[in-house]
């Protein structure tokens, strides 16, 4: 990791000094600025694993990037204003063509927050001594946390025992509702604290947080612990029910389309009708003789109880028998969502029925019978 | 929607009860039959065993074969997954629907010194065009008729184990395990009339065995059964006397010729010959004078047939019009006939089946006793007979 974002900053310095004689300036700044981070890496390589840079090292960083970006608009003829890095990307690809296979060892020119990421910032002044009290810990911004948290939780206590003095305390006042959210993940948690942390770590801070949050008068608080959550959305929200259409007799009917395996369907769903159900012009019966198949039809009506109330249309093309079924399934769903209730739609996507089936053929393989299976072994 | 539906179900059972009162007070002596069992009485079952009484009234309703009539009207003649019914059920019944009693009522004012008609069952698979034969026949039975049914006309045409060249004409084969094992049955639910109808001709089988001219049919007959060589022939033969007799002022029987799968006289067939290669219907005895029988030129009876897909060799699945099966040639033989739609069960008659199936404790599923339940069964078997006896199997 260390190595490779070394390498890309080598380039980026390559290309910055490979530029017309008008950036050569900063090129030579550059190489000073190299020396300085090389003597503080050398520095560090025992204490610390990966290399660090200074804040001011990546500020400077960035201006260049700022001031490089607009010279490379400038050679390319563009607005540099409005150069994006796709731009950026394009010119370099022009400039500096390169039949490199890796895609990562060709030249590139990057934003600085993207070649040196949050964590690699020191944490340490020019005098070696650390900027947080808690550098020692190994962990500073979780215990830090950690910390905030429990000075939060005592100032409550504090505020209740205010509340019980003056005997209007009441078990749930001003207690946080959290609505429909959950807390983060231990790897969300991760990204957000920048840093490593273990299982035992995350369940003191979720038993922590817990705390707070069942803690009455907490409600000034709620702010700081609904950064720690991530708001749940039901799932069918996302679902986009096709409008209600009507035909010139006035009935409601919707159409949807399915696929499954190679099988494509479309169904077009009439309000009012006595169940008749057509599949490519026939019956349904004779489109599907197997039990099961029919059985894959009748779910969503059945799920919805609306069976023997609508009159289906269906086309399904492609695919064996099964896998027609399971298209008609899912295009019945789909029209189905259009005369249901918000929380039938919840209902019909816990069971399922709205999920399209992603699972495909698997390829035969050399050497072996089938995708999976093994030629039958001898011994000779 | 829901509601308005409720009504009309509601409104069709009460109009059935009303019905089957009336019924009850007009005929009682029909219902003497089944006086032995009376607490049967309700509204998906009828009194009236007697197919030429049965009126538009009991359309839906099913009555009760008397056991006395099922095995000798019907040795082979059932379908197998209804044999399995009877078998579970203990007792044997069929539903008068539509199709059986259009023609019942048809055969009923039928002028029989005119040449047969010819009745013919279609439609599509598992609808109940073998049932509906079956309760026709019932029907020529209890009036009197000489039945003579195949089957199933298709096994004629396929899985022949053994193939002899007759004996008769050296260009047509003979297939002596099936002409006796029907002739077998045809004894079973002919007996009554073996003894009566004598035979017109002099039939010489070998050089020492021959049948005399007036000697009974039943006669004929057992020369088949015993002399399996030349089973085929004496169902020409037999066939032959029923032809020219039936009808005549001489005879005192009328003939009723069931043909099940008719379409198979003039399809295909899958039997091979010697030298490999297929062997044309026509040159099969048994074939050949089936057709003979299927020519309305005989007086004082009637054909009833079905055409089926089912067991039909070289036909597309989606076939089920008597155009389509009979193939050109077939049609323009059996034309003109009567053509009769067996189509799926109507609600009454679904509703009449599923109260049936409660009735007989064949329903064990909780589910299947409410209206939900019903309502997937309606679902999954869109009132199609068969494919409703498929499904309530495992419930």
């Amino acid at each position: 990791m260390a190595a490779s974002c070394v390498r890309s900053l080598g380039l980026v310095l390559g290309k910055c000094g490979t530029y017309s004689s008008g950036i050569n300036t900063f090129g030579s700044q550059l190489n000073r600025q190299i020396c300085v981070s090389a003597g503080l890496r050398r520095k560090n390589l025992a204490a610390a694993g990966p290399e660090k840079f200074t804040m001011e090292f990546i500020q400077k960083q960035a201006e260049e990037f700022d001031i490089g970006k607009r010279h490379l608009a400038n050679m390319m003829g563009e607005d540099p204003d409005n150069f994006t890095q796709d731009d950026i990307d394009r010119s370099i690809a022009y400039l500096f063509p390169s039949g490199l296979f890796d895609k990562k060892a060709r030249p590139l020119m990057k934003h600085p927050d993207e070649i040196f990421p949050k964590q690699r910032a020191v944490q340490w002044g020019p005098d070696g001594r650390p900027f947080h009290f808690l550098f020692y810990t190994g962990k500073q911004s979780y215990y830090s946390l950690m910390h905030e948290l429990y000075s939060k939780i005592l100032n409550i206590e504090k505020h209740q025992d205010r509340m019980r003095a003056k005997g209007v305390f009441s078990p749930d006042a001003k207690l946080i509702s959290p609505g429909m959210s959950r807390w983060l993940t231990k790897e969300e948690l991760e990204a957000v604290l920048v840093e490593a942390i273990s299982p035992h770590d995350y369940d003191r801070l979720i038993q922590l947080m817990e705390r707070l949050l069942a803690a009455p008068y907490g409600a000034a608080e709620g702010e700081f612990v609904m950064r720690y959550r991530r708001q749940l959305e039901a799932q069918s929200a996302q679902q986009v029910a096709p409008a209600l259409e009507r035909d010139e007799r006035g009935v409601a009917y919707s159409e949807a389309d399915g696929r499954r395996k190679t099988s494509t369907s479309t169904v077009v769903l009439r309000d009012c009708g006595s169940g008749r159900i057509t599949v490519n012009g026939r019956d349904y019966v004779h489109a599907f003789p197997v039990l099961q198949d029919r059985e894959q039809l009748m779910f969503p009506l059945q799920f919805l109880g609306m069976l023997g109330r609508f009159d289906l249309e269906c086309t399904v093309s492609g695919g064996g028998r099964s896998s027609q079924a399971g298209a008609l399934r899912l295009a019945i769903s789909r029209a189905l969502l259009s005369f249901g209730s918000e929380s039938d739609r919840e209902a019909m996507r816990q069971a399922g029925l709205l999920t399209a089936d992603p699972r495909l053929r698997e390829r035969k393989k050399p050497g072996q019978e089938g995708a999976r299976r093994k030629f039958t072994w001898k011994k000779r | 929607m829901a509601l308005c539906r409720l009504s009309l179900r509601l409104r069709a059972s009460v109009t059935q009860v009303r019905s089957l009162h009336t019924s009850d007070s007009g005929q009682q002596q029909e219902a003497v039959a089944v006086e032995s069992n009376p607490d049967f009485f309700s509204v998906f079952r009828t009194q009236e065993s007697d197919p030429a009484c049965q009126s538009e009234k009991h359309i839906g309703q099913y009555y009760t074969l008397p056991p006395a009539h099922t095995r000798p009207l019907f040795p082979h003649g059932l379908p197998w997954r209804y044999q399995q019914q009877m078998k579970t059920f203990n007792e044997a019944c069929f539903m008068v629907r539509q199709p059986a009693l259009e023609v019942i009522s048809y055969m009923k004012k039928a002028d029989y010194s005119k040449p047969a008609l010819r009745y013919l069952f279609y439609g599509l698979k598992g609808t109940g065009k073998t049932m509906s034969l079956c309760h026709t026949m019932h029907f020529c039975y209890t009036q009197g008729f000489l039945v003579l049914h195949v089957p199933d006309a298709h096994l004629w045409v396929k899985n022949c184990k053994e193939l002899l060249p007759s004996s008769f004409k050296p260009d047509r084969f003979d297939q002596p395990l099936q002409a006796t094992a029907w002739l077998r049955n045809f004894k079973i639910t002919n007996e009554r009339f073996l003894s009566k109808i004598k035979t017109k001709h002099r039939y010489v089988w070998t050089k020492r065995e021959s049948t005399e001219e007036g000697r009974p049919l039943g006669e004929l007959v057992d020369q088949g059964i015993a002399r399996v060589k030349s089973s085929s022939d004496v169902i020409g033969a037999l066939m032959k006397e029923l032809r020219q007799q039936s009808g005549r002022p001489g005879a005192d029987f009328r003939l009723a010729v069931a043909v099940d799968g008719v379409n198979a006289l003039w399809g295909r067939s899958t039997i091979k010959k010697e030298d490999k290669s297929a062997v044309n219907p026509d040159e099969l005895t048994l074939i050949h004078n089936l057709r003979k029988l299927m020519k309305n030129d005989w007086i004082g009876g009637a054909i009833i047939a079905t055409v089926c897909q089912t067991g039909s060799l070289y036909t597309p699945k989606s076939a089920y019009l008597p155009q389509e099966l009979l193939g050109q040639r077939g049609f323009d033989s059996m034309d003109p006939f009567i053509p009769v739609s067996v189509s799926n069960y109507s609600e009454k008659e679904f509703e009449s089946c599923y109260l049936y199936y409660l009735d007989r404790r064949w329903l064990q599923h909780p589910q299947s006793h409410t209206e939900e339940g019903k309502k997937e069964l309606v679902f999954l078997s869109n009132r199609n007979p068969s494919l409703m006896d498929r499904v309530c199997g495992f419930l």
